[in-house]
């Protein structure tokens, strides 16, 4: 309690201070200063963002892009959820996508954003994202900016503390929030402790095509894996998440596991474990997971179901894993860009807990050991702690890093952003957020080479920051200007979904690699139609198969009869268009799914079951020409019974 | 001479450039198309000034009733041109040779640069007939019938040189790299024509 009292007197005096200059970003006396942020933040008609910026959409289940400083929103890339808009997990192509080992699952919760990185640095070629609720990975291709691949996570409930990448882009880890009997059973759920396991999942990226496959999966006590990030330089090897729940309470968590004074920072040497898999060790486990891939050449998902998974137990690789006590239930897990310090985030806490892996390593040469749980050894606090950080924030959750030794950390509860100073220690600046800010991201800011010029704060409480919209508002984000001594707010915006952490990239590595169109010659798609002169309608038995092309502005065939009550259409429409940036849309009457919106040389299906006779139109959706408007067709539907024979036109 | 021959038989070659290099270049811009569409004219065939711009062109003219863009065996003049050029080439050297063993006079190569000028603005001519009839020889059914403020039906003939602006595009045409090598090397041959009968007189 006297602790409390002691951080309210601090947020007092700090609310004191901030009255004193413009801080709350609302005021507009200041003139001068609010110009010049102004410019800072203002990007000309026509001209280009300095920064990509990706973040998670959270429960939107998506990821959306925004150009930094001006904090427009440029797209936003269907991953985990149905998307109507492009007909993303609607049309027959990427409905495979969002298969799992419990069928169809339209949605997820979509978390941590992490860009590929070759030598430590961001290297601008994938986007991974994790699913939260139903386990999966997904990887973004960032030169279509398309989801091209989804691999569930066996094992795993809760992928929270995911998808982060080691430094060459080895692996893409995935680690469960929530502990689950492994493999799952009918038992009763009181009997969590030493039943239940937190699988941390080490899957492999192909170097060239990006394809990722579980390499092997470390069983781990059953606490809760909250965050993790990869060791880089020096601790590039090590893998370190944080843990809430050491108590393993299966209930009533906000205080049951709240109880311990420390949890861990769990510190996985996933070379040793790479090794010991690579000479035969762990132990294959059946189980069930979907893994679908995307073909950019087809432009068609695919799942696979894979029956079996490598389990690794820790206790049996000597030196494999330690325990850094790290107190109040750490959130974050931050390796800064020298990869010395691992900064846990104890969430119900005042202070920063910095480990120093230099220490660590000396702890373990030295086997200074403090006990051991589930035989795992446990580090002594005093031993591995680089330094504390005494805030006088409340609720540190993340920290991100610049170019020039400094940390930023968040502070859900004082809502406010720390800078402070590597190695020192000491506290440089603080500024308010509106309100209660989660992530933050500077861009590169968890590499080796960050681009320390801006930093994002993304909160989780609007409130009055923008105009009212109801009850259900977007989430608010704030710009700070980091190149100073003293951060500065120059702008606020609010994004999509809920951003659970975002990855930025200088505009320069991505832009010029962006694809414009795809090109028809490669269109590999088992319905493609690559000339209008192989339009054509065919009956398999009930089902019908319409092979369309389109170009400004029409359908090719444009008038289809022979159609039946009972038949399932299938609509493959290939867009014959090699101009960038002239998609063509299609939708029919009736139809029980979305649109599609098909890219220039793209191909992609649509079905639908007609339900009545009559003559039903369809239509682009996509306005794509100046005759638009004259871009639709008719299907006749006939009686079930009928003997109208299939036949198709276009200008008869 | 000998000097002159040598200018004569390299003046003939840069003519090679055509083989490689466009001759002449159109390029399309409008306010959906801050990357300009274009066309490179080739000795033997129209080329896009990027890979699928002869496409995008042509989608674009069917709404006015144009023609496509001819492919080389559509047009006599891609498989004529090169022979044309490449016997200029052969000729010009061979005049250069002789030259060089005093068999022909350097009024020669003289009359190798008026021959290949008229054969030049023969080529000119001929491909400015072949823009008018490609922008004037419009489709009667074509989608867009636009009228000049006179009554007189619109016609899209692009500029032989320099710039025009026809309906939302801004048109320019210019010589190419390919013509801009020829230029050099006829201007060559007038050098050795020039440094030709400079010798001749100080020989006398």
């Amino acid at each position: 309690m006297k602790n409390y009292k002691h951080y309210l007197i601090a947020l007092l005096g700090s609310t004191v201070l901030f009255s004193c200059g413009n801080q709350n970003g609302k005021s507009s006396s200041n003139g001068a200063l609010n110009s010049s942020n102004a410019e800072k933040v203002y990007v000309a008609p026509g001209e280009h963002d300095e920064f990509y910026a990706f973040m998670s959409g959270g429960y939107s289940g998506n990821v959306t892009v925004y150009g930094l400083p001006s904090g427009r929103m440029f797209k936003e890339i269907p991953v985990f959820s149905q998307f109507p808009t492009s007909g993303y997990g609607y049309s027959e192509e990427t409905k495979p996508m969002l298969n799992t080992s419990f069928g169809f699952v339209p949605w997820d919760d979509a978390h941590h954003p992490d860009i590929s990185q070759t030598n430590g640095e961001l290297d601008g070629r994938w986007l991974f994202i994790n699913g939260n609720n139903t386990p999966r990975i997904a990887r973004i291709n960032l030169s279509t900016f398309e989801t091209e691949e989804i691999i569930e996570v066996p094992n795993s409930a809760g992928n929270h503390s995911s998808s982060f990448i080691t430094e060459n882009t080895e692996y893409v880890v995935a680690g469960t929030r929530f502990a689950v009997p492994v493999p799952q059973r009918d038992i009763p759920i009181k009997e969590y402790k030493g039943n239940f396991k937190g699988a941390l999942s080490f899957i492999s990226v192909d170097p060239t095509s990006g394809h990722m496959a579980i390499k092997f999966q470390i069983l781990m006590p059953g606490f809760n894996y909250d965050l993790s990030h990869p060791g880089r330089g020096k601790s590039h090897g090590w893998f370190f998440f944080t843990t809430y729940n050491t108590e393993e309470a299966n209930s009533l968590l906000e205080v049951n596991a709240s109880q311990n004074d420390k949890d861990f920072i769990a510190a996985i040497n996933w070379k040793k474990i790479e090794e010991y898999v690579n000479n035969g060790g762990g132990t294959k486990m059946p189980t069930n997971y979907a893994h679908n891939v995307y073909n950019e050449e087809s432009h068609t998902g695919t799942t696979t179901m894979v029956k079996e998974v490598l389990t690794v137990d820790p206790t049996k690789i000597p030196g494999a894993v330690y325990f850094l006590p790290t107190p109040k239930s750490p959130h974050g897990c931050d390796v800064d860009p020298t990869g010395n310090y691992i900064i846990g985030n104890g969430k119900l806490s005042a202070d920063l807990t910095v480990h120093s892996f230099d220490n660590m390593i000396a702890a373990i040469e030295g086997k200074k050991f403090d006990g051991e749980a589930y035989g795992i050894p446990i580090l002594k606090f005093e031993d591995v702690l680089g330094g504390t950080v005494k805030s006088g924030g409340l609720g540190p959750l993340h920290t991100e890093f610049d170019d020039k030794g400094n940390a930023y950390t968040t502070f859900f509860i004082s809502s406010e952003v720390v800078k402070w100073k590597l190695g020192t220690w000491e506290v440089i600046d603080r500024k308010p957020t509106f309100y209660s800010v989660g992530h933050l991201m500077i861009p590169g800011g968890n590499s080796r080479k960050p681009f320390g010029k801006y930093v994002v704060a993304m909160n989780k409480i609007t409130k009055d920051r923008y105009l009212p919209t109801g009850p259900e508002m977007e989430h608010s984000a704030q710009l700070y200007d980091i190149t100073g001594e003293k951060m500065e707010l120059i702008y606020d915006f609010p994004t999509h979904g809920e951003p659970h952490y975002a990855a930025g990239i200088p505009a320069e590595i991505l832009a010029p690699k962006s694809q414009k169109i795809y090109r028809l010659a490669d269109n590999k798609n088992k319905y493609a139609t690559l000339t209008s002169a192989d339009a054509r309608v065919e009956r398999i038995g009930k089902e019908v198969h319409i092979y369309m092309t389109t170009i400004r502005s029409h359908f090719t065939p444009d008038n289809i009869e022979g159609v039946k009550v009972g038949d399932k259409v299938y609509f493959h429409i290939t867009n014959h268009e090699q101009d960038f940036d002239v998609p063509h849309g299609f939708s029919i009457i009736g139809q029980n799914t979305s649109e599609l919106l098909i890219m220039p040389g793209q191909t992609k299906t649509s079905v639908w079951e007609p339900k009545q006779v009559g003559v039903w139109p369809f239509y682009c959706t996509d306005f794509c020409s100046a005759l638009h408007q004259e871009m639709q067709g008719y299907v006749r539907v006939s009686p079930a019974d009928s003997n109208i024979e299939l036949s198709w036109s276009l200008g008869e | 001479m000998k000097k002159a021959s040598i200018l004569m038989i390299i003046g003939s070659l840069f003519l090679l450039g055509l083989f490689v290099f466009p001759l002449w270049n159109i390029m399309l811009g409008a306010p959906q198309y801050p990357e300009p569409l274009g066309m490179n004219i080739h000795i033997d065939g129209i080329k896009g000034f990027n890979e699928f711009d002869i496409q995008n062109i042509d989608g674009l003219n069917h709404y006015i009733g144009m023609k496509t863009i001819p492919k080389p065996e559509e047009m006599w003049e891609f498989s004529t041109f090169p022979l044309v050029i490449a016997a200029m080439v052969f000729l010009g050297v061979l005049i250069g040779v002789l030259g060089y063993f005093k068999k022909v006079s350097y009024k020669w190569f003289l009359g190798w640069f008026v021959f290949m000028s008229v054969l030049g603005v023969l080529g000119m001519y001929d491909f400015n007939a072949w823009m008018t009839d490609y922008g004037t020889n419009l489709d009667p059914h074509a989608i867009m019938k636009i009228a000049n403020p006179d009554g007189t039906p619109m016609t899209y003939k692009p500029p032989l040189f320099g710039n025009a602006k026809m309906l939302n595009f801004d048109v320019t045409s210019l010589p190419d790299t390919g013509a801009w090598l020829m230029f050099i090397g006829m201007s060559l041959t007038v050098i050795a024509f020039f440094v030709g009968k400079k010798s001749a007189k100080s020989i006398s």
